[in-house]
């Protein structure tokens, strides 16, 4: 092996199972030993063998699919596929003026946002409480633990149910109080029941890091943190908090990635993206468009623009999974 | 230890308790609809005890929506995403961090690009590929000429040989679930924590990439393939969206889209009896696997993000 200091330092950075962005990028051009054991084969074939089947399913299932959509986004179709006109920005143009694009970007920048913090507080309560006591801790974590086997269509159907305006039990208790609850006829009904279920079911997903997270705090700082005379929720507010808040960090990435594109399911059992669109998220509204209005260039650019914010988002848990390991003790 | 506090303790058990009821809750009153007649579960106010025909629904359920076929497809497909995810991407990984060979970190970056598009982003275009996977190696070949060459020389239609629709077919569910690179990623960071050492012993001994990555890699990474399959039969388990876009057909539906044409619409009976006993069968295998795994889902769950 060539010994220069470059190498050196790549061979240094594989040693540690750390990715790094900016020098792996570099490496795109030059040969690089980034990521390559310091104790390796030299079997070129076998290697391109190895790694071929992942490649070949990416190929066809991710990087055809990617860049069709891509070009698509640019072109106009009719639904039966007949003729394809080149569009320019057209697409994006007309996507973004549109009132309905407009709304349904706001309602899903609003129910990101509320579902991101409400789920974050909750489970950071529970993650306090669950580290505060001694007894019964296992099986308190095992049910709290519970949904994240639940998928979200069968929160969707569980909830739906629950507040089912004719049949639902909690439904009748709202009428009881003389609240007109309907989610198929109101907007803002329909919205809180998809938040509902949505944070019921990624609680427990918080909730896991939070605990983990917790219980990852030494325990000789909170030992003195004690000496000095500081109770137990400021030790918790000054000490723990701030040592877990790398996986904070994390949470609220990943809490927005879930709520952006893994409520599907919620929505399409509840409530349709209805009534009135009022539910209709953007990842929602791209199957409206591409599957039922077969409208493919709007739909395309809309993939498109959420791409951009799937990368955006991923490149913020990276640097979010960076700081967890950086901080932790 | 630090001192305790009474009150706190109390406090702390308190908001344990509103959390597990609040997570139990839905399921509570999704058993009790289940466990009455269409009758009783239209019924104001709703009961608060359940009823004598959870049984009768559960079976009632099962055969209505053909439960057995749907449970058969739903294990074939969530098998096939854990065992071709884990298959693909260990080999996958091996390759990329244990072999010096050329374009390695091209090879590497395209995977881990793959990272950065979840499947829903790019619902429409992956359709398109799944119904007719044949159709880029079409145009591949009739660009370099090859399809016009066969046609004129020998008569053979390479066109109508790379018609493949996989709508309706196990490997349309599979295959586009498998095309991430999250567990490439994660055996790779595995695999670089793994001491020198091992390689160098395993070569002088004279074993080849092989043999050591059947001895040595294979058995060193069993706990992370067992936390990463479990986490993976959830994912399989709990798709929704594909089967949805990818089943038209009755019998090849999962038991998720089963469950799904169970929910009442606006004008029928509101059977959410039935609906609701289906519900639990549907979420069974994935509790099950929870509940008696705790300890490699949680690993898998932490090692998966990071």
């Amino acid at each position: 092996m060539p010994a220069s200091d470059a190498i050196d330092m790549d061979v240094g950075a594989a040693s540690r199972p750390r990715f790094r962005l900016r020098r792996s990028l570099g490496s795109l051009v030059r040969p690089s030993e980034a990521g390559l054991k310091a104790s390796h084969f030299r079997r070129p074939w076998l290697a391109a063998g190895l790694v071929a089947p992942q490649l070949l399913i990416l190929l066809f299932f991710f990087f055809i699919p990617t860049w069709k959509a891509l070009s698509l986004a640019f072109v106009q179709v009719d639904p039966f596929g007949g003729t394809m006109i080149f569009v320019g920005l057209d697409n994006f143009t007309s996507l973004f003026s549109s009132p309905e694009y407009r709304d349904s970007a706001v309602l899903t920048l609003w129910f990101t946002v509320v579902q991101c913090f409400v789920t974050l507080f909750i489970a950071g309560l529970l993650a306090f409480a669950t580290d505060q006591v001694m007894r019964g801790r296992a099986i308190y974590k095992g049910v709290i633990l519970l949904p994240y086997a639940i998928a979200p269509a069968i929160s969707g159907v569980l909830w739906a149910f629950l507040f089912n305006p004719t049949v639902g039990p909690l439904a009748q208790m709202l009428h009881d109080l003389g609240y007109a609850w309907d989610p198929n006829r109101r907007p803002f009904d329909a919205l809180l029941l998809v938040s509902v279920a949505a944070i019921w079911k990624h609680i427990c997903y918080d909730y896991i890091f939070l605990v983990a997270a917790f219980l990852a705090v030494p325990a000789s700082v909170i030992e003195a943190a004690a000496i000095d005379g500081a109770r137990p929720v400021r030790r918790f507010l000054t000490v723990t908090l701030p040592m877990a808040a790398p996986t904070i960090f994390f949470l609220i990435v990943m809490n927005f990635v879930y709520g952006l594109f893994e409520t599907f399911g919620i929505i399409d059992t509840i409530t349709h993206g209805g009534p009135a669109g009022s539910t209709n998220t953007l990842v929602y509204k791209v199957y409206q468009d591409g599957f039922r209005q077969l409208d493919l260039g709007s739909s395309a650019a809309q993939s498109v623009v959420l791409m951009a914010i799937a990368v955006l988002f991923t490149i913020l848990q990276f640097r979010a999974v960076e700081r967890k390991v950086n901080y932790q003790v | 230890m630090v001192e305790r506090h009474v009150w706190l303790s109390v406090f702390c058990h308190v908001v344990l308790l509103i959390g597990a009821a609040a997570v139990c809750m839905p399921l509570y009153f999704a058993f009790v609809a289940g466990s009455l007649t269409v009758g009783e579960v239209q019924q104001v106010p709703f009961p608060l005890l359940p009823g004598d025909h959870f049984v009768e629904n559960v079976v009632g359920a099962w055969n209505e929506g053909d439960f057995g076929q749907l449970y058969i497809n739903s294990f074939i497909v969530t098998l096939g995403i854990v065992v071709g995810k884990l298959a693909v991407s260990i080999i996958a990984g091996f390759a990329v961090t244990y072999f010096r060979f050329p374009f390695r970190m091209t090879a590497f970056w395209l995977i881990f690009i793959s990272l950065m598009l979840p499947v829903e982003v790019r619902i429409i275009p992956t359709y398109e590929a799944v119904a007719d996977a044949g159709g880029p190696l079409r145009s591949f070949f009739s660009a370099i000429g090859l399809t016009g060459f066969l046609a004129d020389t020998t008569g053979y239609e390479l066109d109508a040989a790379l018609q493949w629709n996989m709508v309706n077919s196990y490997s349309g569910l599979i295959l586009p679930l498998i095309a991430s690179a999250s567990a490439t990623f994660l055996f790779r960071q595995f695999f670089l924590t793994v001491p020198d050492e091992l390689c160098e012993a395993a070569k002088l001994d004279g074993a080849g990439p092989l043999k050591f990555f059947r001895d040595v890699l294979l058995p060193l990474s069993s706990s992370n393939i067992a936390a990463l399959s479990i986490i993976l039969f959830l994912y399989g388990w709990n798709q929704y969206l594909w089967p949805l876009l990818f089943t038209t057909e009755k019998e090849m539906y999962t038991a998720m889209i089963g469950l799904k044409d169970l929910i009442p619409v606006a004008d029928a009976q509101p059977a959410w009896n039935i609906a609701m006993a289906a519900s639990f069968f549907v979420m069974a295998p994935p509790a099950l696997v929870i509940l008696l795994m705790q300890r490699w889902f949680t690993k898998g769950l932490v090692d998966s993000s990071k």
